[in-house]
Formats: C-alpha cells, sequence, structure tokens
C-alpha cells in the first residue's frame, strides 16, 4: 500500500500529459483547417455540393466563423469536449456516430494482427538466438528484412492473389457474407474466415519486426552477467532460458508494442483498404475520395486517442513485469 | 549480412599482411568491408540500376505513360508494349520507368528534409539540455504519437497533393527517430575531453554543434538516413496507393493503387510495380545494412 502512492502519482502524471498531448492534437487540427486554402466551412463540412447558404450561415455561426481566431478555437474545442467532432454533409451524420460505427472491426483487426506478431515474434526471436547459425535464425534475417521492405499493400494484394484467386481459400474481402440469418457462432466464423488474410498482412510486417527485436534483445540478454550467474549455480538450461533471460527479453518488446501502435494504425489504414474490411481505415479512405474532411480529422484524432491510452496500457504493463521501475 | 558481427566476439579480423601494412584511413577501412559484403554490394548495385534508369529510361524510352497506348488490359509479351497495358490501356512499362523518377524524387526530398529537422532538434536538444530538452523532445513525443500516415493524409488532401506537398508531409511526420538518436549521441559526445578543449579555447556554441560534435556523431546518422529514404519511399507509395498523389505525375504506388480494383484481369499491373516498390527499398535496406556493419563491425543496431 505504501508503495503504491509514487505509482498512482506517476500514473496522475502521465494521464495529465495524455490529455495535454490530445489538446495539442487538436490545436493541430484546428490550424489544419485554418491553413489550408480554401474556406474553412468547407473543411468542416467537407465538399459542399449541396450545402445552401442558409446551412452554410448556420455553419458559421455553430463554428463562431464570424468572430475573432482565438475565440474560434474555443468554440472549437468546446464542441470536441461535448463529443462534436464535426458534421459529415456526405453520410449526413455526426462524424462521432461514423466513428463509433466502425471501431469495432478496426480494433479487432489490430489486435488480432499485433498480439499474433508479439507472440509469433518473440518464440521465432527466442529460439533463433539460442541458435545463432540455423536455419531459422536465418529466416528471422531473411524475414525482418523483406517486411521492412515491402509495402504492406502489396502483400495484401499478393495475399489475395495466392490464397483467394488462385488456391480460394479465404474470401478476397469484406468481414462477413452472411445474411444476418445465421447463428452468432456460424457468424462469428465466418468473420473469423474473413479476419485470416487481414490480420496476416498486417501482422506479417510486425512479425518481421518483433522476431528481429526479440532476437537481438534475447542475444543481449544470454550475455549478461546475471545469466553467466545463473549458469554457474547449475540452474538447467530450461529455466535459465526461460524464467531467467526471457522475463528481461520481454521488457523493449512490450516498449515498442506501445510506441508503435500509431504505426500500426497507419498500416490498418491501407490493409483495410486493401480488403474493404469495414473500418475506421476505410472510411479514412473514403473520406478522401469524398473530401470529406471533418470525417478524415475525426479518425486523427481518435486513432491518436487510442495511441495513448495504448501508452498508457503498456506503460502499466511494464511496471508490473519490471518492478525496478518502481523504485526509479 | 549484420548477423557477421553478432558471431563473433572479436572484431572481424583483417587479413593477416604479408609485408609492411599499407596504412589506412578510417574511409577507405569502411568502404574495404562495404565492398567485401555480398549482399550489401548486391544492394549498391539494384540501387544505380534502378536510379540510372529513372534517370536515363524517360529519354530513351519515349512512351507517354499516361495516355492509351494499346487495348486496356493487355498481358505481358502480347503486344510491342513489353510489360503490358492497364485498365486504361496505359503502358505499363512506360509508367514504371516514369513512375520510378517520382517515387525516387520523393523518397530521397522527404528523406533530406527527415534528416534536416531530426538533425535539428536532436542536436539542439542534446546540446543545450535544460527547458530546450523538456520542450523539443515533448514535440518529439507529440509526433511520435501522431498516426502518421494519417496526419500525412489530413495534410496532403488539404493542401492538395502536389510532388512538394507531400514530401514535406512525409518530412513531417518521419522525424523522429532521427530526433532521438541524434540527441543521445550529442548527450554523450558533448561530455567528451576534445569537446571541453574546444570550449576551453572559446569555441562558440555553433561551433561546437556544427563542427565538433556533429562530424563525429555522423556514422550513425549516416545510416539512419541511408534507411530513411527505404521509409519514406514506402510512405509515398502508400499515399498514393490510396490516391493521394500527383493528378499529373505516375508513381509506383498510384500504379498499383490504379489497378486494385481490376486485380483479377490483370495480375501483372498490380504485381509489378509493387514489386518495383520492394525491390528499390530492399536495396536500400541492404545498403543500410552494410554500412552499418562496415561502420561500426561490433554494433549491431536493428
Amino acid at each position: 500500500m505504501v508503495k503504491s502512492a509514487p505509482v498512482v502519482k506517476s500514473v496522475l502524471r502521465k494521464i495529465a500529459s495524455i490529455l495535454l498531448l490530445l489538446l495539442a492534437v487538436l490545436v493541430l487540427n484546428f490550424v489544419l483547417i485554418y491553413a489550408a486554402p480554401g474556406d474553412p466551412v468547407e473543411a468542416l463540412v467537407g465538399e459542399m455540393g449541396g450545402a445552401t447558404p442558409e446551412l452554410i450561415a448556420e455553419l458559421r455561426a455553430t463554428y463562431g466563423l464570424d468572430r475573432p481566431l482565438w475565440q474560434q478555437i474555443g468554440v472549437y474545442l468546446g464542441n470536441v469536449v461535448q463529443g462534436n467532432l464535426g458534421h459529415s454533409l456526405y453520410y449526413d451524420q455526426p462524424v462521432t456516430t461514423l466513428i463509433a460505427s466502425r471501431i469495432g472491426p478496426t480494433l479487432l483487426l489490430i489486435t488480432t494482427a499485433l498480439f499474433s506478431a508479439i507472440i509469433v515474434g518473440t518464440i521465432l526471436g527466442v529460439f533463433s538466438a539460442q541458435r545463432r547459425n540455423s536455419t531459422l535464425s536465418h529466416f528471422v534475417t531473411v524475414l525482418s528484412l523483406a517486411g521492412f521492405s515491402a509495402p504492406v499493400f502489396w502483400i495484401g494484394i499478393m495475399l489475395i492473389l495466392i490464397l483467394s484467386v488462385s488456391f480460394p481459400i479465404f474470401p478476397i474481402s469484406g468481414m462477413s457474407s452472411s445474411d444476418g440469418t445465421t447463428s452468432t457462432l456460424g457468424y462469428a466464423m465466418d468473420v473469423a474466415h474473413h479476419l485470416v488474410l487481414p490480420a496476416l498482412t498486417l501482422g506479417l510486417i510486425y512479425l518481421a519486426f518483433y522476431s528481429r527485436l526479440a532476437r537481438t534483445s534475447m542475444i543481449e540478454v544470454l550475455e549478461a552477467d546475471y545469466i553467466r550467474t545463473a549458469r554457474a549455480k547449475g540452474l538447467s538450461r530450461r529455466s535459465v532460458v526461460y524464467k531467467h533471460a526471457l522475463r528481461n527479453a520481454i521488457l523493449p518488446i512490450v516498449t515498442f508494442a506501445g510506441l508503435q501502435f500509431g504505426q500500426v494504425i497507419s498500416g490498418a489504414v491501407l490493409v483495410e483498404t486493401v480488403f474493404a474490411w469495414p473500418g475506421l481505415g476505410t472510411l479514412a479512405f473514403d473520406s478522401i475520395l469524398r473530401r470529406d474532411t471533418p470525417t478524415l480529422l475525426g479518425i486523427l484524432f481518435f486513432s491518436s486517442l487510442m495511441v495513448v491510452v495504448m501508452n498508457l496500457l503498456t506503460d502499466l504493463l511494464y511496471r508490473r513485469i519490471d518492478p525496478r521501475i518502481k523504485t526509479s | 549480412m549484420s548477423d557477421r558481427a553478432t558471431e563473433m566476439p572479436t572484431p572481424p579480423a583483417l587479413p593477416t599482411p604479408t609485408t609492411v601494412p599499407e596504412a589506412v584511413s578510417p574511409t577507405r577501412q569502411t568502404w574495404q568491408m562495404f565492398y567485401q559484403n555480398r549482399a550489401a554490394m548486391l544492394g549498391l548495385c539494384i540501387l544505380l540500376v534502378i536510379i540510372i534508369t529513372s534517370i536515363v529510361g524517360p529519354l530513351l524510352y519515349t512512351v507517354p505513360p499516361r495516355e492509351m497506348v494499346w487495348m486496356p488490359l493487355t498481358p505481358p509479351g502480347q503486344s510491342e508494349y513489353l510489360l503490358g497495358t492497364d485498365y486504361l490501356g496505359r503502358d505499363l512499362l512506360a509508367g514504371l520507368i516514369n513512375g520510378g523518377r517520382v517515387t525516387i524524387t520523393i523518397g530521397f526530398a522527404a528523406a533530406v528534409l527527415t534528416v534536416l529537422i531530426g538533425v535539428t532538434i536532436g542536436a539542439l536538444a542534446g546540446f543545450f539540455g535544460g527547458w530546450v530538452d523538456t520542450t523539443l523532445m515533448k514535440v518529439t513525443e507529440f509526433f511520435q504519437v501522431l498516426p502518421n500516415l494519417l496526419f500525412a493524409m489530413v495534410v496532403v488532401m488539404l493542401f492538395s497533393p502536389t510532388l512538394t506537398n507531400i514530401a514535406i508531409a512525409i518530412g513531417i511526420v518521419s522525424w523522429t527517430a532521427t530526433a532521438r538518436l541524434t540527441r543521445a549521441e550529442f548527450l554523450r559526445i558533448r561530455e567528451m575531453d576534445y569537446v571541453k578543449a574546444e570550449r576551453s579555447i572559446g569555441a562558440g556554441n555553433s561551433r561546437l554543434i556544427w563542427r565538433v560534435i556533429l562530424p563525429n556523431a555522423a556514422p550513425p546518422l549516416i545510416i539512419v538516413a541511408a534507411l530513411s529514404i527505404g521509409s519514406a519511399i514506402l510512405f509515398e507509395a502508400g499515399l498514393s496507393f490510396l490516391g493521394l498523389s500527383d493528378p499529373n505525375a505516375m508513381s509506383w504506388g498510384r500504379m498499383v493503387g490504379d489497378n486494385r480494383p481490376y486485380i483479377l484481369d490483370s495480375v501483372w499491373g498490380v504485381t509489378i510495380p509493387g514489386l518495383a516498390i520492394f525491390l528499390t527499398v530492399l536495396a536500400i535496406s541492404l545498403v543500410g545494412d552494410g554500412l552499418n556493419d562496415a561502420i561500426n563491425p561490433k554494433l549491431r543496431q536493428r
């Protein structure tokens, strides 16, 4: 109980800095809208083909566009705090409603891909670190090189060509092909079937990264003094590798899982577009086609929110697995 | 490849000299190690071929890349247009050659910008420390949190997709890793005796930063700069795949994006441009890894 006080304090500090970061994202959004060429109303409602003068006047009032700039930013922030990220004229829906309807599929895709990549990557890395000249070890090197170099959308397209067209094992696109009459279990199986290729595509890139990271980290740890000590006192190889080395080697993996989440979302945008996966990524892609700026800005803000929440979670996880951090 | 250093407890031995050893400058020694690295040399050769093709190619192969020249969706090898045509009857080879120019130019420009921003911010933060460091690192953290592709999408969409805007957008979202590395190097080097000596004879801050510390921090930064060209090319490919490319220019990512709806009728249309991106970035990664091994044989970076 005594020890938990500093933890709470540092978590609070972390949350304060998160709020500051989100505020900065909003201010940046605002600056971009006003710095961009054209009328800010257009940036706020998207393509205004069907907008009547009355609607434009109403929007000007809503966003306080007739007032000085410093008041406008206040109005904008006030709207966001009340959950109003703007209105998409194309869909004729509030941006928040649109985003809420797309979060589920994106989270499903990202978590499946990232967790599989981390687990398989750690296993590959740990095994290849112990046999540094083995076929597996060379495989990890080649995989990480290819994973860094191949465009993720192209990997997706190649997987479709092989596993959906040449050998029709998986569906080409979408999230489900059922018409809603099937049972819940049937629906879940159907979604899982559709999930394989997109998750594999996104996962491969991160598998490449995490297997390399786990390998480097494991090699470093295995050379540390405390491992020599563990060996010297006669512990079995299993115990040395899995109880002593792995626990330490896993720390950078946790750190990077948090740091990289923003890039994972970016990858998801491309992968969702390739597979027409109905998440935030396809929504972002569609909003480019339709010049639906408020939706795109809303997605940017919401994704930043997901990144900081993920950072906070990995930070807490890190504290659990690395007891040293509590004292510092 | 980069494993070589891992396997050996001691630095790789140079060939045992039979005669009096010739004095070898560090630069020359680095080049020799690079030269002996087969993977890196292969990467360099591929890269040179791609760069030369995209410079000279459009002059020699003058088929217009954005005009209909033949029956749409002609497979490779069935017409005078070697790689076939896309859904609009445009020559794929012409697109590949001209698109390479755009892709590589944007890649280089964005990488230069990435390094300029990253090194400046990292150098100032690491050199001055204190509140300068705290502020600049907050800014860095902010750009790390921002989902980079989405942010670049917003910027390019709001400010029209010209080549300059795309390069700037990529530069703005990519510099954080370079800044962190530069900062770490500056923190380490600024405590060195030779830096203190320079300071004691009256060298000013700007001399210390640019003339004394930066040259000594250069080796790892060169590697990061090389690799950031690869990342920038991938980034540009992603943006243009999503339709955010200059409407007046071909690019490899855009070719994949354009042909994607016709994936079943034109396997070549999506495969070949993607392969070109893959090969280019692979070549850059190989060169980067080779430089890494040559510059610091004892350290393995990634």
